[in-house]
């Protein structure tokens, strides 16, 4: 129960940080709506282009959404001197990174349905009967990256250039997941019901599965140093 | 007067690249006994902090607390640490309670809304309760550093510089505090670098200059100004 307890007070605290100071969501969702500008001034009306690439852009979207936001999860604790104090707590550590986890996975989220509905707008699609198997994709594919993106962020938070090392340890790690992602996405928007990517969906909760068990496991470590 | 031993440091070296820190350091603190621990910029004394906060391993020799082993057993130290650092650790976005009880609950902690209002109450913060860190001043931030580290009764408290930035009043706020604490038991240990009135919480005076301890007194009733020349003659000895 004190897990789980922990595990939850470090992601309320994320949240009621990130909802007052608004630094990160902020930052996101102008970044978003820059994303967006280029890709509808890059792709313009043609219908048929555009089928081809959306789900590459669209997952394109949601990685740098989540390389900014994921960058700072532990950069915040450093910022506020508060990094000694996670140390120092006792018990197990890895109720902070379930915590923080889950503060990331709700903050991704949420620039995702608003990165989601700028796509519909912006593109004029119609997402209709794909929604809900989007959904499906959307929230396992986000789950995948945040679990590997919130260890590598407290394992870079220490180190120099840690802006440049970020991605180049996070974006190899996660080609399972974006090839999964981005081909259920693709099948999903030409209208395919969610059964057909069945594989794909295997693939994306198997790796979930694989990166917060292991996330778990070695957080320990990480954040020892 | 056999007061049980808490702190215990034998023949510690840490050593940064090829730089050694400290260089055989020992010490011992017993509980309710307040050392405070003097010495220049990079003589050492943060870092033997760190060491007994479990932050950093020594290179050779031991640190125990209550019996356990700094370096080998930090979970079982760590419950029985209350760390003043250099920052306040607080969030800014949060309230004085919201801090509070968040330190509280990762500690493992059972804190009641009574206890987080009665630790507010006890630094004299419980009007700001609910005025969100960002408002603070750099005094009350250390008081609300100090309302965690109470909320907790620690065993052994780690205070680094605990009087900077403080005005005279919440200076001597903060004597009575430690005063309390030190009645109650815990053992102190304080990082500091003034000969002030801040000594007068110390029953004893430790020097750290060329990476040992060089002096380790009795406070007794020495002033401001044989402090002062005690170091001096100490540190410069030794450096």
């Amino acid at each position: 129960m004190s897990y789980a307890r922990r595990a939850l007070t470090v992601a309320w605290k994320d949240l009621a940080v990130e909802r007052r100071s608004k630094e990160t969501l902020n930052a996101l969702v102008f970044f978003s709506l820059l994303l967006l500008f280029v890709f509808q001034f890059t792709l313009g009306g043609d219908r048929e282009r555009l089928a081809a690439v959306l789900p590459g852009v669209l997952w394109l979207g949601f990685v740098l959404s989540a390389l900014l936001a994921l960058g700072r999860t532990f950069l915040v604790e450093r910022e506020h001197d508060c990094w000694e104090g996670l140390l120092l707590a006792p018990g197990d550590k890895s109720a902070i990174y379930l915590g923080k986890l889950a503060g990331n996975l709700a903050l991704m989220l949420v620039v995702e349905a608003l990165v989601l509905g700028l796509f519909v707008v912006f593109f004029d699609i119609d997402l209709g009967r794909a929604l809900p198997g989007l959904l499906v994709v959307v929230l396992l594919g986000t789950l995948g990256l945040a679990a590997v993106g919130t260890l590598f962020a407290a394992m870079t938070a220490n180190v120099r250039a840690r802006e440049l090392l970020f991605p180049v340890l996070l974006l190899p790690v996660q080609v399972p997941v974006l090839l999964a992602t981005v081909k259920a996405t693709e099948a999903l928007l030409l209208g395919e019901p969610l059964g057909a990517v069945a594989h794909w969906v295997k693939l994306l909760l198997a790796a979930d599965v694989v990166y917060v068990v292991v996330s778990v496991l070695t957080f320990d470590v990480v954040l020892e140093g | 007067m056999n007061l049980e031993l808490i702190v215990r440091v034998v023949d510690v070296r840490k050593v940064f690249g090829l730089v050694p820190v400290l260089d055989g350091v020992s010490l011992e603190i017993r509980a309710g006994e307040a050392v405070a621990l003097l010495g220049a910029n990079g003589a050492g004394k943060t870092t033997l902090l760190k060491i007994l906060a479990t932050l950093l391993r020594p290179t050779r020799g031991t640190a125990t607390i209550a019996g356990h082993d700094v370096a080998r057993a930090p979970e079982a130290v760590r419950p029985l640490l209350g760390v003043v650092a250099h920052g306040a650790w607080v969030y800014d976005d949060l309230t004085a309670r919201e801090n509070l009880k968040f330190w509280a609950t990762l500690g493992g902690l059972d804190a009641r809304a009574d206890d987080v209002t009665a630790a507010l109450a006890g630094v004299g913060l419980e009007r700001a309760a609910d005025a969100r860190v960002r408002t603070f001043s750099a005094g009350m931030k250390r008081r609300l550093s100090l309302a965690r580290v109470m909320l907790a009764r620690p065993r052994v408290l780690l205070l680094d510089e605990p009087f900077a930035g403080l005005d005279q009043r919440a200076r001597k706020w903060l004597e009575g505090r430690l005063e309390a604490l030190k009645a109650a038991g815990a053992a102190l240990l304080m990082v500091t670098h003034s000969f002030g009135r801040e000594l007068g919480v110390a029953d004893r005076l430790a020097v750290l200059a060329g990476g040992r301890i060089v002096l380790d007194t009795a406070r007794g009733s020495l002033g401001a100004d044989d402090v002062q020349r005690l170091y001096a003659a100490h540190a410069e000895d030794a450096l």
